[in-house]
């Protein structure tokens, strides 16, 4: 598996976002499961900056990307402050503008976006994000 | 991340080119912000050249909805929103709180 290690700022997000998807683009993937790929790599790295390294400099994130046999594969790995995702509260999708909570969609979009999603975290290991998608051919 | 205002008669047109990202958003928030502060209410966006957006930009503009439409003095519409980026706010729910036109010059004429 490449993997590529980022500073933890929002600044590379850009560089993030270019090597899964040249990844994704190089396996076959379309144009629509990249920008997928892309978003949900982005709102996964932009979580770990802005919660796991919160109030924390000089943080690194290391993206693991692979795709294989119609699959693609991206770990994205960080030493910032544990972090339990699945605590992360589903957004409110109401009509209802004011009711509209602004945090946890990015969570909510990775679920949406990829086809499967985990999530480890320890003291020892940090955390740990896994996500697969398969090719559907979905345009 | 580029933003161009225009003020026209009746509301004013705000194209977002580029990539919105958590690193950008901040500076998309502060030119709807300053339209707000200025006391436009009645905003199109026009997205013809976005290339990205992330729920970053998805919090700005929900924001920027809410502070329009409060008093009832105006609203942000959406303005030639392109294919991927339609999708993604479907998926986040979005779309609904957002009226959608074609283009920017079918936006103007709402207002």
């Amino acid at each position: 598996m490449k993997s590529v290690q980022y500073p933890a700022d929002f600044q590379h997000l850009d560089s993030i976002r270019d090597f899964v998807g040249e990844t994704a683009e190089r396996a076959g993937f379309s144009s629509k499961e990249i920008y997928s790929i892309q978003l949900a790599a982005d709102e996964a790295c932009s979580n770990v900056i802005e919660h796991a390294y919160e109030g924390i400099s000089g943080g690194k994130i290391e993206v693991e990307c692979e795709a294989r046999d119609g699959q693609i594969v991206i770990v994205i790995h960080d030493h910032g402050k544990i972090f339990d995702m699945s605590a992360v509260r589903q957004p409110n999708l109401g009509r209802d503008l004011s009711e509209r909570e602004v945090g946890g969609l990015g969570v909510y979009l990775i679920h949406k976006l990829m086809d499967e999603v985990s999530f480890q975290s320890s003291k020892k290991h940090g955390n740990t994000l896994t996500m697969k998608k398969r090719k559907s051919g979905d345009v | 991340m580029e933003t161009t205002v225009k003020e026209f008669k009746h509301c004013n047109v705000i194209e977002v080119n580029g990539r919105v990202d958590s690193a950008t958003a901040p500076q998309l928030a502060k030119v709807l912000d300053k339209a707000c502060a200025d006391g436009h209410f009645k905003l199109v966006l026009d997205l013809t050249k976005l290339e990205y957006m992330s729920s970053a930009g998805f919090r700005a503009l929900l924001a920027t909805q809410r502070t329009c439409k409060r008093y009832n003095r105006g609203e942000v519409v959406l303005a030639a929103v392109p294919v991927r980026i339609r999708e993604a706010l479907e998926l986040a729910g979005f779309t609904e709180l957002f009226k959608t036109f074609d283009n920017a010059i079918d936006a103007v004429g709402n207002f």
